[in-house]
């Protein structure tokens, strides 16, 4: 059975007059990727910086590794690893002198040339902070959380402002993070981010977690439908294909005509059949599974980017 | 400690590859050096260890701007945040900047001997020890209220103001540029309440060549000192601010009023006695023997 590493209780927070959190709850076990997926301002940095300790809640209760975050002191600095949204290093501060600096304040840290080999930083060892590209910055701040061999790692928003190529190697890194069983909680604001990387996603939003499960479960749970984009040597008018079996919603899109299927299979046998009856040809047909999006979509009726 | 050490080293790094720190923490007091013993010395070996004395002190009382623009800079780049989720204390970050920069000016105060006895012929070098005694304290005086700076202000923009100020403040009224005896009576009186006035005065009456002081006779120099640097301690630790959006409280600035209280009492002991300007007067007569004719004479 697994055992709950992060537990959080009906956490509140206000900034002023903004209710930046309004009764989160979740629990993240042992060894698991957990998200916490939300558009900007939806709660998620305030909740993991309460967490890190960084913040106090005004109500509700939180636990790490049996620990309270506000009040456990420097022995709660030695079991987590964080990579902060907004932070930096003093722009002469050198790649292998960051790693030693923040490692020698630990009585169980790795090694710098280990993490330097790790986070394919070797041939920036010697460089300023400053000279660093973002996606270099972002994976020193990667192997600074794991400077010390922490037990959780809290990233916030690991790959915001990167560009999609860095951003996959970020995900090449803590899928291999994944693989030493270290507990993450990670923010995002990034769909594919959360389905690729998370066992469990809470979606968050306006301060509250609107939904909870894995990325698949909350997909079939919902009742988002699958997409099936159609393109025929004739376009077809007459709405036919709006009464196929399975088919909820028939758009037409300049050539393309958007089937909204429940039942993707058995859509698409009737579809072929159809068109052989019409003597018309299938030019391209695409199959488009709900995502998140969809499940944010369908939940709060924007989309996470809004 | 040890992590306070670790810090001390990296911050040490840090500032010897700032070129605004080479300038202002080597080449300025260095060129105050050159004006003060070559220009106003005008030859006379004597006067050295009197100007001298006031070339320590900008020294020493740069300390404050550095410490105060650096914390400040460190907290709205977020690069403080980054410490806290380390098991880092505000202690820890303070200690460390009072303790890296006390060991970069020391070479700099080596310099200014070494140039004193060679270039300008520095004929003795007075109290040595009560010299050294009060480099240290003033350095550590300094370098915190640089700390209490920064916990009080919010923007680079303000901890700059409340710098000039304080400077020109620290410059023109302590008797490091116009000396003390030539200031009006009216700002004398003001001046008995900075902590740089008595860092001046406490190094021109060690360095006297021939009538330097004992320690026991700046007894209440030293223990103001002494009393500033804890009060200010402790206030920049409590009031430590790691968030850049983080704002000092009101309550901060009463705070850190509180510092000043051991100077406050000097000051008002001060104007009573008249103790420093009488020194003052004794001290300026091998200077005032070499004055040029527009310089201010007594």
């Amino acid at each position: 059975m697994n055992t709950s590493v992060i537990e959080v209780e009906n956490l509140t927070k206000r900034y002023g007059d903004v209710e930046a959190l309004r009764g989160v709850s979740f629990s993240v076990s042992e060894g698991e990727v957990f998200g916490l997926l939300g558009p900007n301002g939806a709660g998620k940095t305030s909740t993991v910086e309460i967490l890190e300790g960084l913040r106090t809640p005004d109500g509700g209760r939180v636990s790490v590794c049996g620990l309270d975050p506000q009040c456990a002191g420097a022995d709660y600095k030695h079991v987590i690893g964080a990579a902060l949204q907004s932070t930096a290093l003093p722009d002469k501060m050198r790649v292998r002198e960051a790693l030693d600096l923040f490692g020698s304040f630990y009585p169980r840290r790795r090694g710098t040339a280990e993490l330097l080999k790790r986070f394919g930083l070797e041939e920036k060892r010697n460089a300023f902070y400053a000279q660093l590209s973002g996606g270099q910055k972002q994976r020193l701040a990667l192997a600074m959380a794991l400077v010390n061999d922490p037990r959780v790692v809290f990233l916030d928003e690991p790959t915001a402002g990167l560009d999609p190529q860095v951003r996959r190697e970020i995900y090449d890194i803590i899928e291999e993070l994944k693989k030493d069983k270290k507990t993450i909680l990670l923010t995002t604001h990034y769909i594919e981010e959360a389905e690729r990387l998370c066992d469990h996603v809470a979606i968050v939003d306006h301060g509250k977690v609107i939904a909870m499960g894995t990325p698949r479960e909350l997909k079939e749970r919902s009742g988002a439908v699958t997409r099936i984009t159609v393109r025929m040597a004739r376009p077809e008018t007459n709405g036919a294909l709006g009464s196929l079996e399975g088919v909820t919603e028939c758009r037409i899109e300049a050539d393309d005509t958007l089937l909204y299927s429940t039942r993707v299979p058995r859509t698409i046998v009737a579809l072929v059949k159809h068109l052989e009856d019409q003597n018309n040809e299938l030019i391209s047909l695409e199959i488009a599974a709900p995502s998140l999006e969809d499940v944010f979509l369908e939940l709060t009726g924007r989309r996470l980017r809004d | 400690m040890k992590h306070t050490w670790a810090l001390t080293v990296s911050r040490m790094r840090l500032a010897m590859r700032n070129r605004a720190f080479l300038f202002f923490s080597v080449v300025m007091p260095l060129v105050f050096l050159f004006i003060y013993a070559g220009l106003l010395g005008r030859g006379n070996r004597d006067a050295v260890p009197y100007l001298l004395a006031d070339v320590l002190a900008l020294t020493v009382m740069g300390s404050f701007w550095g410490l105060s623009v650096q914390l400040v800079t460190f907290r709205e780049q977020g690069i403080l945040r980054r410490f806290r989720v380390a098991p880092i204390s505000a202690s820890a970050m303070l200690a460390s900047s009072i303790l890296s920069n006390y060991v970069l000016t020391i070479p700099t105060i080596v310099i200014e001997f070494y140039l004193s006895r060679k270039v300008f012929h520095m004929s003795g070098m007075g109290n040595l020890v009560g010299v050294a005694v009060l480099l240290t304290l003033g350095i550590i005086t300094f370098a915190t209220l640089g700390l209490v700076i920064a916990s009080v202000t919010n923007t680079m923009q303000e901890t700059q103001i409340i710098n000039q100020i304080l400077w020109f403040a620290f410059l023109f009224l302590s008797g490091a540029t116009v000396p003390f005896p030539s200031l009006p009576a009216a700002i004398q009186r003001v001046a008995y309440f900075l902590p740089a006035t008595y860092l001046v005065s406490g190094l021109q009456q060690s360095m006297s060549a021939t009538n330097p002081v004992g320690l026991s006779d700046l007894g209440m120099d030293l223990a103001s000192m002494i009393g500033c640097t804890v009060i200010a301690f402790v206030v920049a630790a409590q009031l430590f601010r790691w968030e850049p959006e983080a704002k000092a409280p009101r309550r901060a600035k009463l705070w850190a009023a509180a510092a000043i209280i051991p100077f406050l009492l000097l000051g008002i002991w001060e104007n009573n006695s008249k103790h420093v300007l009488a020194r003052s007067i004794t001290d300026y007569q091998p200077i005032e023997r070499t004055s040029p004719p527009d310089m201010p004479a007594h």
